[in-house]
């Protein structure tokens, strides 16, 4: 392992890790079960559209629901059986909302879809072509925040560096470390795949000094691989290391500018579990129907990390790992730090679920009594995004919103460090999430209202206008009957040549055709 | 003395020339005042501050003649944009023009619809379609909630109905904060 000069990032925090008790068994598998619900909308973006019918008979991996946006991914069956329903039904969020899902009963057979093919040589393959089998597999970030890979993928050129982010910094959360002990080869095939696709030299997979064991499989499987485009690098655990962000600067002592993105400054970054899929979505043209969560906390009987099939009930997945013991109080999906209470655990599994925490009363207090600001500047110290968090309080408090942003409220990554900094338990995090989607909401109003005001004008315009027509449709009329009363001549003249035009029509008799006025 | 006199006067008359050519080469259109006013309400056009719509009403506040507490759809959001924009002091809203609702969408019951084409001629945003005898519908997302739509509905077709909360629009709640030291 070489050891290069790492940088650190500014403030975050030294927590305890947590995740022993389920990082000693290996990854475990459990039955599929009975039905399977699957949303069609887990990630940032638009929800994607139901390609099945309720009835139809679905094969494990056949795509049920396609992406209706550029940001989106499909959505495949994680096992064969039939669609029973697509409908609204909760869905692990913050919010505790129902949304639409795919329902599947399964038939136990798990028969195999194989309309992707396996790939053994992907060699002659180009960029779009391997993006293309990765949005086709329907790959998202499996780190938590479940942004589809292939639109990462189409993130520009001459990169200098990918990144493969194993610093699981979470407490509690601990299946990328199992996923580098047990399936290195895997995740190194798919930062091979990633290297080509968009024509990176290098490679760094980062994972944090307290995990000797996935530190020993990878370098294991590097030395196997022999490809000296790959190097790990072993990184000091100091939360929130995992940030993509902190590890940039950590590995290489840059900052990805505000409003930025690390493309911008010639870095990619991707979970080591994403690398994995990307392996198994290429090589074996397998979708992602399957994920490794962690599962544990002092409320269940035995901790450990299952590879489960997306849409399997949350209760399904704790009772594999020994089910409840007697102190569990709270279900968390998500870590310690970033994650959100669920409301029961029928909630399914989603790709995003990285890690679901029964937690005891002990290992999560209520908070103390919120106290004064005290503007001690602990949290500004703490911030890894180097924000005045005190500051940002003080607005969103009294919601006076519209100075967050120039405070660079959009740049708090939610990590939670000020909350724990606090000395006086004010709850930081949750006041800076309340100001940014009421922020978002006031913008969307915006846009609403800006068409609003179109249409308005546009409907004010067209009244105008056709009242303007008819006024001088009036005008022309009333001036031609005064221009015809003025000369009585012209008029006589046009009663005879009306009687004349009667007169006629009447010579023409029957052998004409009929008049209209007839 | 007659130099001094006539050397002021010259920089008066060049500064008054100056002033009035950028007074003519520089006119700024329309009223901008009104515009940023305009800017800050929610355009629902529904005439519940008591004027023709959202830019009568923006008129008015820059001519003085209304209060800025008059916007219910706007709501305190509004209240204060516009106490900051005019340099005044925020105030409660108007409870004469209305009180603060979530915001609605109208819904057309289409099987009893007679087609009299009355909340077409009613929406200042031209959000209903529909024709003479023919049924009509509303479009929801250019719809604004105003509610002038309802009452001139012969047959009481149309109901409000609040947008439901979404993934996409949910938003996390402000924290309730039982400051120890300000319960006390």
């Amino acid at each position: 392992m070489k050891q290069p000069g790492l940088w650190r990032f500014h403030g975050g925090l030294k927590l305890d890790a947590r995740t022993a008790r389920a990082t000693g068994d290996q990854i475990g598998t459990i039955p599929v079960p009975p039905q399977l619900v699957l949303p069609l909308s887990q990630h940032v973006g638009q929800p994607a559209e139901p390609i099945v019918v309720p009835g139809e008979r679905v094969l494990c991996g056949q795509p049920i629901a396609r992406p209706s946006g550029y940001v989106g991914a499909k959505v495949h069956a994680s096992s064969s059986g039939t669609v029973v329903e697509i409908a609204n039904h909760p869905v692990p969020h913050p919010s505790g909302l129902a949304a639409p899902c795919i329902v599947i009963e399964t038939d136990g057979l798990d028969e195999r879809w194989t309309g992707y093919e396996p790939l053994s040589d992907y060699a002659a393959l180009t960029g779009p072509e391997l993006r293309a089998r990765v949005r086709a597999a329907g790959v998202v970030g499996l780190g938590g925040a479940a942004f589809p890979t292939a639109v990462k993928l189409g993130a520009g050129s001459g990169l200098k560096l990918l990144i493969l982010n194993g610093a699981e910094c979470e407490p509690y959360i601990c299946c990328d470390e199992l996923l580098l002990r047990e399936r290195a080869a895997e995740v190194l095939a798919g930062a091979q795949i990633l290297l080509q696709a968009l024509a990176i030299p290098r490679c760094v997979i980062a994972i944090e000094n307290d995990k000797p064991l996935a530190l020993e499989a990878l370098e294991l499987a590097i030395a196997r691989a022999a490809d000296p485009r790959l190097e790990v690098v072993s990184v000091p655990a100091v939360y929130p290391e995992g940030g993509e962000r902190q590890l940039i600067k950590v590995l290489t002592g840059e900052e990805v500018p505000a409003r930025g993105l690390p493309p911008d400054i010639g870095y990619l970054c991707h979970n080591v579990g994403t690398a994995a899929a990307v392996a198994r979505a290429v090589l074996q043209g397998e979708p992602l129907i399957s994920r490794i969560v962690t599962v544990t906390g002092d409320g269940v009987a035995g901790p450990r990390n299952v590879d489960v099939r997306l849409g399997t009930p949350i209760s399904a997945l704790v009772q594999a790992c020994g089910g409840y013991t007697g102190e569990a109080a709270h279900l968390l999906m998500g870590g310690a730090m970033m994650g959100f209470p669920l409301a029961d655990d029928s909630l399914p599994v989603i790709k995003g679920t990285n890690c679901i925490v029964v937690a005891s009363r002990e290992e999560i207090r209520p908070r103390a009594p919120v106290m004064p600001c005290i503007r001690c500047g602990e949290c500004a110290e703490v911030c890894p995004a180097q924000l005045l968090p005190q500051q940002l309080y003080w607005h969103a408090r009294s919601d006076d919103l519209e100075p967050l942003d120039d405070y660079h409220l959009f740049d708090c990554i939610e990590c939670g460090c000020c909350d724990l900094a606090c000395p006086s338990q004010i709850p930081l995090t949750q006041y800076f999430r309340y100001a940014k989607t009421e922020l978002w909401a006031r913008q969307h109003d915006r846009v609403r209202s800006d068409l609003a005001r179109e249409r308005f004008e546009a409907r004010r315009d067209r009244l105008e206008a056709e009242q303007a027509a008819r006024k001088q449709r009036l005008e022309e009329k009333a001036r031609a009957a005064d221009e015809a009363r003025g000369d009585e001549q012209a008029r006589k003249a046009m009663i005879d040549a009306a009687l004349e035009r009667v007169q006629a029509r009447r010579d023409a008799g029957a052998s004409g055709p009929p008049g209209k006025d007839e | 003395m007659i130099a001094a006199v006539a050397v002021i006067a010259g920089i008066a008359l060049l500064f008054g020339l100056a002033l009035g050519f950028a007074a003519v080469r520089f006119r700024t259109e329309g009223d901008p005042v009104v515009d940023r006013i305009d800017a800050l309400l929610p355009q629902t056009q529904c005439g519940q501050c008591s004027f023709a719509g959202c830019r009568p009403y923006a008129e008015a506040i820059a001519a003085g003649t209304a209060d800025i507490n008059r916007c219910p759809p706007g709501g305190e959001a509004t209240i204060r944009a516009l106490a900051d924009l005019l340099e005044r002091d925020p105030k409660p809203l108007d409870p004469e023009s209305g009180e603060i609702k979530p915001r609605t969408v109208a819904v057309i019951d289409e099987p009893l619809c007679i087609g009299c084409t009355l909340c077409i001629q009613a929406c200042p945003v031209d959000a209903i379609l529909g024709a003479g005898k023919q049924m009509h519908t509303v479009i929801a997302s250019e719809c604004t909630g105003c509610e002038l739509c309802v009452a001139p509905c012969p047959v009481d077709c149309i109901a409000m109905v609040e947008e439901p909360v979404t993934l996409k629009t949910w938003k996390w709640p402000r924290p309730a904060e039982p400051l120890a030291a300000e319960r006390r």
